[in-house]
């Protein structure tokens, strides 16, 4: 429930980290205000503790190459973890996205 | 009756294959972790219900992944889907952190690049997991960039044995076409202290006091395709196996080359012999005649696939150098596929049982020593992998 220090943000996830967390296309977690890149992912990890390190490097924290993310139709993939993200997530009328890019056709 | 089980890691999911002493009706199932590659999947010893499995992906990193009720259910160690974490901040079962401690001494931090420079190490993916003999809890695995790490928690947290990187040859290495990874491990089952790996394209190495030194183990190797044929690192390692009954002795698949050693590696012989070619990765020894080796010989290293599309499994009852082909059950034409390093497999019941696994997505058995072939599955994705167990 939010709060003024927390959020609930709604966040999609791509299919493979769907199955290891065992969950459904969407999840909600809290987030920390101000909700930003960091806070979301932060909420997610320590929520679905098994997706550690699957969405950001361990040792850098930085996105993982062939990950995008996504948020009211703009691409905040290159941007700084801290970047405050739109109103409209921080109220779940949107979703985050994390989306798994379309890289090649290895077999 | 006794039983096996075969654990088959592939490019898109881990298959597990049961049948009773017979060996001639499977069960199959699969895929767990579908659309993930899974390098390596291994049994513990100690406790067969214990599996360890290497799901890795481009896209999302490295998993490791427990079974503890021999591959029906799985997990990430520490952290049960639909349970909270065993502890909190959970385990990073998946975290492998390279060591460049001051406490190990060894802060080494770059390896030979392809272009001759110096280049910082960057964890891939688990090659290669080795439980221990004697505990379940305690497995070794080796990765991309080449390392070893250790686990005494079942998995849930990792270390590295930082001295195999650190002894002293390490900003030698270099990756192969495949990489750089470590991808053998055998544990001396009568010396836990002594440990051999395998890497390529750096060669083999021994600890004997539990990876706190290491020693690279090459002599007598030959690889014409480096500056010094003969040095002591940079050799294309592609497999090494021993019979448990004899631990100093190893048997070695190279990228060229079938080789024994009779010394722990300290010396090694060339035992290719009749081979038709001495090209290929894996290699294993039967289970109860220390002397007999299977290898797979692959047309060469440009064509990674069997002469003229006939896939035969070779054996040397001598400890190499005369080889007979095993070809009664196998495709023997138009057969264009490779068996990796990882992919064959030795049982321990009575009539030993050969296992292998190809990119063409068969897994085979012999269930009498290699003289009769059969598929178990044909249809699967490229394999990767494949371990025994004997329950």
């Amino acid at each position: 429930m939010d709060n003024q220090t927390t959020a609930s943000i709604r966040v999609c996830l791509p299919f493979h980290l769907r199955n290891l967390a065992q969950v459904g296309p969407e999840v909600t977690v809290q987030s920390a205000r101000p909700v930003t890149i960091q806070s979301v992912l932060d909420a997610v990890e320590a929520h679905y503790p098994m997706l550690r390190g699957t969405i950001r490097d361990y040792d850098t924290g930085k996105r993982r190459a062939f990950l995008r993310y996504f948020a009211c139709q703009e691409d905040y993939s290159l941007e700084p973890a801290g970047t405050v993200l739109p109103e409209a997530v921080a109220e779940g009328r949107e979703p985050f996205l994390v989306v798994g890019a379309i890289a090649g056709g290895a077999i | 009756m006794s039983s096996v089980r075969v654990l088959v890691g592939t490019h898109k999911g881990a298959f597990v294959c049961e049948a009773d002493g017979k060996r001639d009706k499977w069960t199959v199932s699969g895929p767990h972790f579908a659309g993930w590659e899974i390098y390596h999947m291994k049994g513990s010893p100690a406790d067969p219900n214990r599996i360890y499995a290497s799901q890795t992906s481009g896209w999302f990193g490295q998993v490791v992944q427990r079974s503890d009720d021999g591959g029906k259910t799985w997990f990430q160690p520490g952290v049960k889907p639909g349970e909270d974490a065993q502890s909190w901040p959970p385990k990073p079962s998946n975290k492998f952190a390279y060591d460049t401690s001051e406490a190990t001494g060894k802060p080494l931090t770059t390896h030979q690049w392809y272009d001759g420079t110096q280049h910082p190490w960057e964890f891939k993916r688990v090659w290669h997991f080795e439980p221990a003999p004697n505990n379940p809890d305690v497995v070794y695995a080796g990765v991309e960039d080449a390392a070893l790490f250790k686990s005494t928690d079942g998995g849930e947290s990792w270390h590295e044995l930082a001295n195999l990187r650190g002894h002293g040859t390490g900003p030698k290495w270099s990756p192969g076409a495949g990489g750089m990874g470590l991808h053998t491990i055998i544990v001396d089952p009568k010396n836990p202290d002594r440990i051999y790996i395998a890497i390529s394209a750096a060669g083999a190495f021994r600890t004997d006091d539990g990876g706190k030194t290491w020693k690279p183990i090459n002599k007598g190797l030959h690889s014409n395709f480096m500056p010094d044929p003969n040095a002591e690192i940079g050799h294309c390692v592609h497999h090494v196996a021993m019979h448990p009954s004899r631990p100093d002795t190893l048997f070695m698949q190279k990228h060229w080359d079938v080789m024994r050693s009779d010394n722990a590696g300290d010396s090694w012989q060339e035992v290719s012999g009749n081979l038709p070619t001495d090209f290929g990765f894996c290699i294993d020894v039967h289970a109860h005649e220390p002397e007999t080796l299977y290898v797979v010989p692959i047309k060469s290293d440009s064509l990674h696939y069997p002469i003229d599309g006939a896939l035969k499994v070779y054996r040397s009852r001598t400890g190499g150098n005369e080889w007979e082909a095993l070809t009664k059950g196998l495709p023997q034409e138009n057969c264009y596929v490779n068996v990796l390093r990882d992919a064959m497999a030795v049982d321990t019941l009575d009539q030993c049982g050969i296992y292998f696994g190809t990119t063409g997505g068969q897994v085979y058995v012999s269930p009498d020593g290699g003289d009769n072939w059969q598929p178990i599955a044909e249809n699967l994705p490229a394999v990767l992998s494949v371990e025994v167990q004997t329950l």
